[in-house]
């Protein structure tokens, strides 16, 4: 099946099939970053611009780092640098990088939505970064590239998401990848943070901590995010770390070969003991270094790339 | 001018209590029960076989952003959206730029409506000075002035205090309060409903708990101080039930519902279109039920389009960032016949009635009736007739309508003011 999407804007928008292509197609983009020389030369000649309209440390440099190793030519723009600060509307910005002659537009941004917006006013793919409170494909995509790489196949597994949901654009997309790859979700947190409506996207919601790690294969932390908060919704960090923080007790709850995630930024002693984060349990870094892989195909595809023509184009010899 | 004999129309008119087949007659811009020989002799003849004649509309709630925000709307450009829409009175809303907290915004607004306007356009004060819910506004001299009603519009007011004192001091002048109930600190962000859409789409959620709050506090404020309150575009199931119970009670209430909450709910939103983002905002398809029924059975008093212009390049923007409301006015009669006569079997009558009797009596409105004496303002409407709306091509300054595109069945053939053709067969006369 050929791959036929020119943008990459939701998960909940992507087939299973595609998923598989995305997680196939990284797989094998994987295994030119182990090379001496990791430039494979696919997307030459082609330019990537990467607009960053919210902070982001790993996010950006994974998508500047897949850039460069596919050969393309990047660019990145972050909100305090762009027009936007002079009160240029989001459109003009992104015809602007558009008439530049950019092939390809990476954007992320605090207002959830704006991804498919710019879509729809773009001829060239657009390819989300994150939206607000909406989704994040590519990290979606690269903590279940993760997840198959520890466990196989995810059906039926069972898999925890642990911390802020409701302000979680992460959470919204491996919820969505999650489910169509067949695994049991449940979703953990502070009442305020974890509503009952997630419960319509096919996941469990739960705010028991121990039941719900009982056996759990896999349990991704999420970071509370101070900054998108109003100050009600729990009491402070420190009741959070003793409600819902993940600890060596806490963790031993854990199916026994259980993986611990985190999309990152992690902030140590809050939602997750700095032990359990440097443990051999712990696979934060690799998700971090799949995030390259997983952007690589993402790129790749979306600028007209096939997934079965990937092993030709990314080693020629 | 001569007498006008239109002929053969379907009469609605439930305050006259007129609802058949028959002729309406109109002489020196009033309306008459009949002509003499001679007159109707002379009289233009109009033949509205298979059309409805009804009192010209009235919407209670509009927004024509004159002065300050006239690359939006202005009087002469909103007033003609509401001839085209068989409207020949409408009660704007005071936040515009200055808002029209004194005796002075009043005035112009009324010599721009002299000037400009096609229809009888009747303004409305702030509750509070700069609409900022601090401290009561000139109430004595906004009346004087020729307000119909009192509103802090979308900047709904917080404090009790201020809104308990609003209503005694408002009630000396026999002002109507009109509400927009909303409690902010629940909203705070909030720009769509709170849900399952919310959730999924990631987008701030305005719980339906901030308007059930207000409209509350409104029907205990109303009922300890004998005010009386209007409840503007309620969207909550919740509230249609307080509202009910109040009103068993005999409490001095009343409200409203917007076509758009009639017509859709928050599935809408899946692409983030911002034709969809008002406030408050579209709700489930419980809440849409709930409204209906409380239309049905009079818990609401009548349709207002909360008209709303806004341009373009305003609305075209994230989701977030993008200014709430939506054009209402020139569809508003079609949708309405759609959702309620046509899914929900109300009498064509009674849609009538919630568009022309209902709304002129909250504000105690010399409108919304064909008797004789009566002011001769009239729409004539094929119930029937379909057509495609091209908000561009309207005759709003604006386009931001959800209904661009769509073909609407209902379509307002002629619109008359004081017995004078404002509207007829889609131009402006």
């Amino acid at each position: 099946m050929p791959w036929t999407r020119k943008h990459l804007l939701t998960l909940e928008e992507l087939s299973l099939a595609e998923i598989d292509q995305i997680h196939a197609t990284a797989a094998a983009f994987k295994r030119t970053l182990s090379r001496s020389v990791k430039k494979v030369p696919v997307l030459r000649g082609k330019t990537i611009v990467n607009l960053f309209l919210e902070p982001s440390t790993r996010t950006r440099m994974a998508f500047d780092m897949a850039a460069k190793r596919l050969s393309a030519d990047v660019i990145s723009l972050d909100g305090s640098s762009s027009s936007t600060s002079k009160g240029e509307t989001l459109r003009d910005t992104a015809q602007n990088i558009q008439a530049l002659q950019a092939d390809m537009i990476v954007i992320r941004h605090a207002a959830a939505g704006s991804p498919l917006y710019l879509s729809r006013i773009l001829n060239i793919p657009v390819i989300n970064a994150g939206d607000g409170a909406h989704e994040h494909p590519t990290q979606g995509l690269l903590d279940t590239f993760t997840m198959k790489e520890h466990l196989g196949s995810l059906k039926g597994r069972k898999v925890v998401i642990l911390g802020d949901i409701l302000f979680s654009r992460v959470a919204r997309s491996n919820i969505h990848a999650l489910t169509k790859l067949g695994a049991a979700v449940t979703l953990v947190g502070p009442s305020t943070l974890v509503p009952h409506w997630f419960t319509d996207l096919g996941v469990k919601v739960s705010h028991d901590l121990k039941s719900a790690l009982a056996d759990a294969e896999v349990v991704m932390l999420l970071r509370i995010q101070h900054e998108r908060q109003a100050s009600s919704h729990f009491p402070s960090l420190g009741e959070y770390t003793s409600m819902f923080g993940l600890n060596k007790t806490r963790a031993s709850w854990l199916n026994p070969k259980a993986i611990i995630m985190h999309p990152g930024p992690i902030n140590r002693g809050v939602e997750i003991d700095s032990e359990l984060a440097d443990g051999e349990r712990s696979v934060i870094l690799e998700q971090v270094t799949n995030g390259i892989a997983v952007r690589m195909a993402a790129l790749y595809l979306c600028l007209g790339g096939q997934p079965e023509n990937v092993y030709a184009g990314a080693d020629p010899r | 001018m001569p007498s006008l004999w239109i002929k053969n129309a379907r009469v609605i008119d439930l305050a006259a209590k007129r609802n058949a087949v028959g002729d309406v007659f109109i002489a020196d811009g009033k309306f008459v029960a009949s002509l003499s020989a001679a007159a109707k002799k002379s009289a233009r003849k109009i033949d509205a076989a298979g059309l409805v004649a009804c009192p010209g509309l009235v919407d209670i709630h509009v927004h024509f952003r004159e002065p300050g925000q006239t690359h939006k709307e202005t009087i002469a450009t909103g007033s003609r959206a509401a001839a085209a829409g068989g409207f020949t009175t409408v009660v704007c809303m005071p936040n515009t730029a200055p808002v029209a907290d004194n005796a002075g915004t009043i005035q112009f607004i009324n010599d721009a409506t002299r000037r400009d306007a096609v229809v009888k356009v009747l303004p409305t004060g702030c509750i509070t000075v700069g609409q900022k819910g601090a401290a009561l506004a000139p109430f004595g001299s906004l009346k004087r002035a020729g307000v119909v009603a009192l509103t802090d519009d979308g900047d709904c007011v917080q404090s009790n205090e201020l809104m308990r004192r609003a209503c005694e001091y408002a009630k000396m002048f026999d002002l109507p309060i009109m509400d927009h109930c909303q409690d902010a600190s629940l909203t705070q962000g909030a720009v769509m409903n709170e849900g399952s859409v919310s959730t999924r789409l990631g987008l701030r959620g305005w719980p339906h708990a901030a308007e059930d709050i207000i409209v509350a506090r409104d029907v205990i404020l109303s009922e300890y101080t004998g005010a009386h309150l209007h409840l503007q575009h309620i969207s909550s199931r919740y509230s249609v039930g307080i509202i009910r119970r109040a009103k068993t009670r005999g409490v001095k209430i009343t409200a409203e519902a917007t076509p758009h909450h009639l017509a859709f709910t928050d599935d809408e939103l899946g692409t983030y279109d911002t034709n969809f983002k008002m406030n408050p905002p579209l709700r489930t398809a419980a809440d849409r039920r709930a409204i209906i029924a409380g239309l049905r059975d009079g818990t609401l008093d009548c349709i207002s389009t909360d008209h709303a212009p806004h341009t373009d390049y305003e609305k075209d923007k994230e989701f977030d960032y993008a200014p709430n409301g939506i054009l209402g006015l020139e569809t508003a009669l079609a949708v309405s016949l759609d959702v309620l006569v046509r899914q929900n079997k109300f009498k064509l009558a009674h849609v009538v009635d919630l568009m022309t009797r209902q709304p002129a009596r909250i504000l105690g409105l010399p409108a919304g009736s064909l008797s004789a004496g009566a002011a001769a303002d009239l729409c004539l409407f094929d119930p029937a007739e379909k057509w495609r709306y091209d908000a561009k091509a309207g005759f709003s300054k604006s386009s931001n309508s959800p209904w661009h595109g769509q073909t609407l069945t209902g379509r307002v053939k002629t619109t008359f003011v004081d017995g004078r053709i404002v509207f007829n067969d889609g131009r402006i006369v």
